[in-house]
């Protein structure tokens, strides 16, 4: 008996952190149900012997401060977000306890997707849910759980359901969802009631010292204050209307099909990291820049445009590689998003001795055109003396322009002899290099792997390549 | 050692893992979605953790519980996103804990688009959270910076017990150039401030809330005596052709790269003009342009919004020397010949 009396050692002697006199008692209000649940937690926190390691998640509410009495880990949460704090911390220390304490305005209204979020996921994690059926902490007014006809300061001619609608009942909604493993609705009251709860405190922990799963028990509680109430009235209208409207019980427990394991603290390593991030090591690309193109051709700036699928983002991607491992500066910039579900795409490449600054290309040396539209589109935007390849497979005019050179190639006919229409790009490709001499065929060859994830493919894309190459060299 | 050509996006996630960072909490929003994407891919493969929460707001609020248990963490997001965090960083900045935010920009307002921009300077670099917090930007210009930005951001974040962020637009996250990454982090600074799970210290304690005026003011006062500290340690810009420029072009992210062919190009054509690009937008490198003001004849302003730097540049000039702006917005990106035109017409 001497214990029940016994301050428990999971509450700090005296209550430094609270504002003002008083150390020695609590910021809740006579009769509160905060204060007796916070107890049941703090006995149980001792009995499992686990205080060095629970970590309480204060919410926004009446229990913002429960911080100021739990000699605990303490992490004071946004409001209705304690959910989603409780998931950061407990991946990032999984053996530690962590409990999320919550009112009904932070958990069921603000952060009611955070709590059904977290229970989806089956965060090991336990909440307590203080359902009060107001706002205690803001001065009376209807949270989510507020009764039918329920008079406060923000439904002062009562809670209508065609306005506000029904309160939320939190137990029902969560024990519908697959991952929870422990559900429970208990209430605050007579000792009889007070054991039960005792019990349900202790089955959450159990679950998560267990390493169980999530566990959510929702303690009906009272709000004297906010209810207008005395402390005996304030009990009976717990028990005469909230009962009646949230049903207590077990609405879920899974907790013995589960087996008992043990959390394992975060071990941060970095054995073998390059290779876990595929970070090259070894040096593929030279510094210097080998090939020396005429003049005209030096230090491109291309746009490569095409329709979808006619690979002409991995046709820069490649000239981009291959363009580096020749020791080029080089940039890549495609056309994004949603533009490129409008069935066009493109993309604008640099390649120089020098550093570049434009990544985007307005005013292209070089314009790859795979069809129609695109070289209509890019046409006009190519400098003077500048370069057009077009595939003459799907493009039956020839550009307008007099003042730069215009090479047609037909790619997508030598790529369907090659048996894959896909391979037109690495045609016009070919073309490019055998044209201009920008790269030389090995250091291209040697780049393939690195942009064509198929290894299977890569023989019919040196084809390809080649037989763009002998196309412009015949 | 080798380079990798990379999206800037990919690199920030790379950069993030060699600095230690094993947590990422993320959702999903295009011109940001391959940073979620490469966390998701590499997280595991190290050891770490990557969720994809249920919203922005979720997210970097698991950021915040994960902070306080003393790892070093990370989100992402772009615009909109990013509104939606404001308060867990406000959260985050008034706790004191180290995180790394980074907002890939698109068009705005509201869903805009997800074309670059550059109009959340202000939501990023003037606080857009509630009260009096500041935290480091760092504007990268390349995949490479995308990396090592984001490395520093973390060692800045726990230097000064405080959120950096990585100031990017669609471009250069989109973007794919070679990086050439360093040397992983081999240890992460001791946080005698986490939470722990061995309670030798029984006052720990990560929280915001202060209901004595006279202890907030206080604790608000510790906080500018931080902010001064940063300020006066880790102004970063880079300039170019600045030494004999006449006319000061001024640009941050992708703009500073169409204004480094700009600055070439009005050179070509016999116009002394040089670039300063701010690296740090918080803090900003006001000094330095107040300095080269004296020596220069005007600066022209450009960004991929409605005019939000070009507030901090007039004040470091301070009237002294004529601040002209140019801008693009809704995803709009000016060509070097369009900014090459505006100085010719100055
Ligand atoms: C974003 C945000 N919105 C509103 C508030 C104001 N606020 C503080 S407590 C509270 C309601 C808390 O009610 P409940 O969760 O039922 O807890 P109780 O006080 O009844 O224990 C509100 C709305 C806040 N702090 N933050
Ligand atoms: S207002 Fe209500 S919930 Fe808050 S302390 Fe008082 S009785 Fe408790």
């Amino acid at each position: 008996m001497a214990k029940v009396l016994q301050k428990a050692n999971s509450f700090y002697d005296i209550y430094e952190r609270k504002s003002g006199m008083n150390k020695d008692i609590t910021h809740y209000c006579p009769g509160c149900g905060h204060g007796v649940l916070h107890k049941l937690i703090a006995e149980a926190i001792d009995d499992f012997d686990i205080r060095d390691r629970t970590i309480l998640i204060s919410p926004v509410g009446c229990s913002v401060f429960a911080y100021y009495y739990f000699r605990v880990g303490n992490i004071q949460a946004a409001h209705g977000r304690a959910p989603a704090v409780a998931t950061g911390i407990k991946r990032a220390m999984p053996h530690s306890i962590v409990i999320s304490y919550q009112g009904d305005g932070d958990l069921a209204a603000i952060g009611g997707n955070n709590i059904m979020q977290a229970a989806n996921r089956g965060e090991k994690i336990t909440v307590f849910f203080v359902n009060n059926a107001i706002y205690g902490m803001t001065g009376g007014q209807m949270a989510p759980t507020t009764i039918v006809g329920q008079k406060t300061t923000t439904s002062p001619y009562g809670r209508k359901p065609e306005n506000e609608g029904y309160p939320v009942r939190m137990c029902e909604l969560i024990s519908t969802l697959e991952a929870p493993l422990y559900v429970e609705r208990v209430a605050l009251g007579d000792p009889r009631h007070t054991n039960k709860v005792r019990r349900a405190v202790r089955r959450g922990l159990k679950n998560q010292i267990e390493n169980k799963g999530f566990s959510f028990v929702e303690v009906l509680s009272v709000c004297p204050s906010g209810w207008k109430m005395t402390s005996e009235q304030a009990k009976d209208w717990l028990q005469e209307e909230m009962v009646k409207y949230f049903p207590l019980g077990v609405y879920k427990d899974e907790s013995s099909k589960v087996e008992t394991t043990e959390a394992k603290p975060h071990v941060f390593t970095i054995d073998n990291i390059n290779e876990n991030l595929s970070i090259p090591t070894r040096e593929s690309a030279s510094d210097k820049v080998e090939k020396k193109p005429q003049q005209q051709y030096r230090n491109p700036k291309l746009i490569i445009a095409g329709f979808g699928g006619q690979g002409v983002l991995m046709l820069g991607l490649g000239l981009a590689q291959a363009g580096m491992e020749a020791g080029y500066q080089v940039s890549w910039i495609p056309s994004y998003g949603p533009e490129m579900r409008g069935g066009t795409a493109n993309c604008h490449v640099n390649l120089s001795t020098e550093r570049i600054g434009s990544p985007t290309v307005s005013q292209p040396s070089l314009l790859i055109a795979m069809n129609a539209p695109s070289l209509d589109k890019f046409e006009k935007q190519v400098v003077k003396n500048g370069m057009i390849l077009y595939n003459t497979s799907l493009i039956d005019k020839k550009p307008e322009r007099s003042d730069i050179e215009s090479v047609g190639i037909p790619a997508t006919e030598i790529a369907d002899e090659l048996g894959n229409t896909r391979v037109a790009n690495m045609v016009v490709l070919g073309a490019y290099i055998g044209l201009t001499g920008i790269l030389d065929k090995k250091t291209l060859f040697q780049a393939l792997p690195k942009f064509i994830k198929r290894n299977a493919m890569i023989p019919l894309n040196e084809k390809a390549i080649e037989r763009g190459i002998e196309f412009v060299q015949k | 050692m080798a380079k990798q050509l990379i999206k800037g996006n990919e690199a920030v996630v790379k950069g993030a893992i060699l600095a230690g960072c094993r947590f990422f909490f993320g959702y999903p929003i295009t011109p940001a979605s391959e940073i979620a994407e490469a966390a998701a891919f590499y997280m595991p493969r190290v050891g770490g953790t990557f969720l994809q929460a249920e919203s922005e707001v979720a997210s970097i609020n698991m950021v915040y519980g994960a902070a306080s248990g003393g790892v070093r963490v990370m989100t992402a997001s772009s615009s909109p996103g990013i509104s939606l965090k404001l308060e867990g960083i406000s959260y985050c900045a008034g706790s004191e804990l180290p995180m790394v935010l980074v907002d890939i920009m698109r068009g705005g307002p509201g869903l805009g688009n997800i074309a670059p921009a550059q109009a959340d300077y202000n939501q990023i670099v003037k606080g857009g959270g509630h009260g009096n917090y500041k935290m480091p930007v760092l504007a990268p210009n390349s995949a490479q910076e995308m990396c090592d930005l984001t490395m520093q951001a973390f060692e800045l974040a726990d230097q000064y017990l405080n959120p950096a962020v990585v100031l990017a637009d669609g471009f250069i996250g989109q973007m794919m150039e070679p990086v050439e990454f360093p040397r992983a982090v081999e240890k992460i600074p001791d946080k005698d401030w986490a939470i722990h799970t061995d309670l030798k210290d029984e006052s720990r304690l990560i929280s915001s809330i202060d209901l004595e005026p006279e202890m907030l003011e206080k604790h608000n006062l510790k906080l500018q005596k931080k902010y001064r500290e940063i300020e006066a340690n880790h102004v970063q810009y880079e300039d170019y052709k600045i030494d004999d420029a006449k006319i000061i072009l001024i640009g941050y992210g992708v703009v500073s790269r169409v204004l480094y062919s700009a600055v070439d190009s009005l050179r070509q054509d016999g116009i002394k003009a040089g670039l300063i690009r701010p690296v740090s937008l918080w803090p900003f490198p006001k000094q330095h342009i107040a300095d080269l003001a004296l020596k220069s004849d005007a600066f022209l302003v450009v960004e991929l919004s409605n005019g939000q730097m070009v507030d901090d540049v007039r004040l470091a000039i301070n009237g002294v020397r004529p601040v002209h702006f140019y801008n693009r917005m809704g995803g709009m990106i000016p060509s070097p010949e369009e900014i090459c035109q505006q100085v010719k017409k100055l």
